[in-house]
């Protein structure tokens, strides 16, 4: 890969303070780099710029010269070179830096500008705080606080629009609160490349609609909700649910594809209610699947397992189980397991001297933020030496050695066998010890179940598509009965005679640090948030399944390698 | 340390014969024996409640019988011993009479054993849909019966005079005014 050349710095000056910024840096931009807030609605790191809400107002002037001589005029009072202001205000979002230039945020002049800009806003938005689901993360509001007049001069009617508009299947409309910044307009275009969105009629009339006969109804449409300043589009989901300010924020990854985009988790009292994205510039910027948005609904699903036995008699029975047929275990792990569940996986394998295999489940990527593999942790697999060829989507192997009689004993984690290729006769014939979270044909023919956790209720780590690494965090306390699939992989990988490893992360990241040389100078307390690129120069020849997405592109020449 | 002797000095005649203090006893006993009486026949006889003052809270209707509160949960938030649990709900669109409100409380407990009567839920409350009015005495043979859930907060609140008429007015508009 060819180096981002140097980008050529610019110095500016923001309300006194110079600052260096790179070129085709925008005020609002600079301004955030001297810790200055220019407030904005429709101005959006990510979206192309359109300067209509006019909140970004800013005082802007250039040093003065001497139109003949290019001579710097110098300020008397001063002793330094005057400066030109321009007698208007000029918007920060569509203003580029250029060499010299001096902005005012907190002039008179900017005041009066945001003052009169909060006011016309606030004219017609009505006033549905109290039931609206934007109210505590509403830029409105605090704008409003931070900006506004205080007090209102409009004593005329509010305009009355439609007040629960469905847009598409998750995402509804409340038309009166829109203040017609086009962010939603903007991303349907240019992120998601699906063009439904627009305004209609004028003035006072204007109203956010759909193309007649469209809807709303990629599998991206609930960022528009995300990036809605108002509480104007919202969450069919989410809608009057739960008041934001009572939910805790999680860290966490999305497990639906390798992608592994960044998540906040935000849950109230060990329930989950929303999954929102979170801004990694490296691999979501600012943006989440739709579908991503409602696998918090896997923890308090209809068929979580229930624990039967406690945990000591389940090892106990499966590590009889284990000594009825040495040599003749497979273990069948998961690219949903997270590295650490990985690495005790690789070492039940190797005290049963087993062979371990992975499924693998492979989709349509969808070019963005849904990959073709749709397991989120195949490469860490890789990586713990877990496996070293990647999955097939069939056991075929597995189902021929059990059909031989090679294999007596299963141990199968949070993989469905059947689903696998495997039949029931063919797991009749089996003794299966099943690790996983929910209920399904494996489990219901398994004849030792540990009920584990789903993703949300445990830390880890994943390795997505790059070979970042980045970990996930402990939303809600494990439901009732479950137990910690490291302990339970802890005490199985004793129970079959190997090493005592610790089940708790900070312990066994040591272990795994001093044994995987690509994590051995990590620790999971120190993985930063945006994560951590591996080398991935060890794998480059596997042919990975993987597409072309945002902020990924395969590395085209070692799958032609590999296939040639 | 100095010792102070106390001269103790005889009792005079009137004193010894006691008369003067049974006398003044007696005038205290026969004052109160027709004065105005102090005291109630609690629970027959009920006090006066003065105005201001905060008993338990509860829920109030406005003058159409419509609930007011709109579950926005503030005064779940602001709630010191963290006494009050909403379960916020959406009115279905073919709720006529309400369906403009949008939102309202689908479950509503204040449980009484932690509520220390402070009359903060009443403050924020933006609605004027929370009152602690004069009900002053609550009592149960369990936890569980000191829970107000929804249906006695309504019961013990009543209907309140209304000031603004806010969804009256909202509906108002929607009906006739400013239709956009």
């Amino acid at each position: 890969m060819i180096a981002p050349a140097q980008p050529d710095l610019v110095t500016v000056n923001i309300d006194g303070q110079e600052i260096a910024v790179p070129k085709g840096t925008n005020v609002i931009e600079a301004a955030r780099m001297v810790n200055v807030d220019v407030p904005h609605y429709c101005y959006h790191p990510k979206l192309s710029v359109v300067g209509n809400c006019r909140m970004c107002l800013i005082e802007m002037g250039m040093p003065a010269v001497d139109p003949a001589t290019k001579a710097p005029i110098m300020d008397p009072a001063t002793g330094k070179q005057k400066i030109n202001w321009i007698p208007r205000p000029q918007i920060g979002c569509g203003t580029n830096v250029s060499p010299g230039l001096h902005v005012k945020t907190t002039s008179p002049m900017v005041k009066d500008a945001r003052e009169g800009v909060m006011e016309f806003l606030l004219i017609n938005h009505p006033l549905d705080c109290p039931i609206c689901d934007q109210a505590g993360e509403c830029k409105l509001q605090e704008q409003a606080t931070g900006y506004g007049r205080g007090y209102s001069r409009f004593v005329e009617q509010k305009n009355v629009k439609p007040k629960r508009t469905q847009l598409g299947p998750r995402v509804t409309l409340d038309d009166e609160r829109c203040i017609l910044c086009s962010r939603c307009i903007r991303f349907s275009k240019e992120i998601a490349k699906d063009d439904v969105l627009g305004f209609v009629d004028r003035g006072s009339y204007s109203t956010l609609t759909c193309y007649p006969g469209k809807k709303l109804e990629n599998n991206y449409s609930l960022n528009t909700v995300d990036i809605c300043p108002v509480g104007a589009l919202t969450s069919t989901d989410f809608r009057f649910k739960m008041r934001v300010w009572f939910l805790k924020q999680t860290n966490a990854i999305d497990t639906e594809s390798s992608v592994g985009a960044n998540t906040v988790v935000w849950s109230r009292e060990g329930t989950i209610y929303r999954i929102t994205p979170r801004r990694n510039d490296e691999v979501n910027d600012t943006w989440l699947a739709d579908s991503a948005r409602v696998l918090y609904k896997s923890v308090k699903a209809a068929d979580r397992l229930a624990a039967t036995e406690t945990v000591e008699a389940l090892v106990a029975r499966a590590a009889a189980l284990f000594k009825s047929a040495p040599g003749a275990i497979a273990v069948v792990g998961s690219g949903r397991s997270t590295v650490e569940e990985q690495f005790l996986t690789r070492h039940l394998a190797t005290a049963l001297k087993a062979s371990a295999q992975l499924v693998s489940r492979v989709g349509q990527g969808d070019k963005l933020l849904v990959s073709a593999d749709r397991n989120p942790n195949v490469r860490g697999a890789l990586v713990t030496g877990l496996i070293k060829t990647l999955p097939a989507p069939q056991l075929t192997d597995l189902a021929a050695q059990i059909d031989a009689g090679k294999i007596k004993v299963v141990v199968a984690i949070n993989e469905d066998l059947t689903a696998a290729g495997l039949t029931a006769a063919q797991l009749a014939n089996v003794s299966i010890v099943y690790l996983g979270a929910h209920a399904n044909a494996t489990s219901a023919a398994a004849k030792v179940v540990f009920s584990t956790l789903t993703v949300f209720e445990k830390s880890g780590t994943f390795v997505n598509q790059q070979f970042r690494i980045q970990k996930t965090l402990k939303a809600v306390p494990a439901a009732a009965g479950a137990t910690d699939d490291l302990v339970v992989l802890a005490q199985l990988v004793a129970a079959a005679g190997g090493a005592t490893l610790p089940a708790d992360l900070a312990l066994l990241w040591k272990v795994i640090a001093a044994e995987v040389p690509a994590l051995a100078t990590m620790t999971f307390a120190n993985l930063p948030e945006t994560g951590l690129v591996l080398d991935a120069t060890p794998f480059a020849a596997l042919p990975f399944v993987e597409g072309e997405t945002l902020h990924y592109k395969p590395a085209q020449p070692a799958v032609a390698a590999a296939t040639a | 340390m100095a010792v102070i002797t106390v001269e103790r000095k005889p009792l005079t005649f009137l004193e010894r014969t006691y008369l003067p203090q049974i006398a003044g006893g007696l005038k205290t006993t026969f004052k109160h024996l027709i004065a105005p009486k102090k005291t109630l026949e609690y629970p027959e006889q009920r006090p006066a409640i003065p105005v201001g003052y905060r008993g338990v809270p509860t829920l109030v209707k406005d003058p159409n019988g419509r609930e007011k509160c709109v579950s926005c949960q503030l005064c779940e938030f602001v709630c010191p011993p963290k006494a009050i649990r909403i379960t916020p709900g959406e009115i279905p669109a073919d709720q006529a009479e309400r369906a403009h409100v949008e939102k309202g409380p689908q479950a509503f407990d204040i449980d009484m054993l932690r509520c220390i009567y402070c009359g903060l839920c009443q403050e924020v409350c933006p609605e004027e849909a929370i009152f602690l009015q004069n009900q002053f005495s609550m009592s149960g043979y369990t936890r569980a019966e000191m829970v107000n859930h929804k249906d006695r907060l309504y019961e013990l609140g009543g209907t309140l005079p209304d000031a603004h008429h806010k969804w009256d007015k909202k509906k108002a508009a929607e009906e006739h005014g400013n239709a956009h």
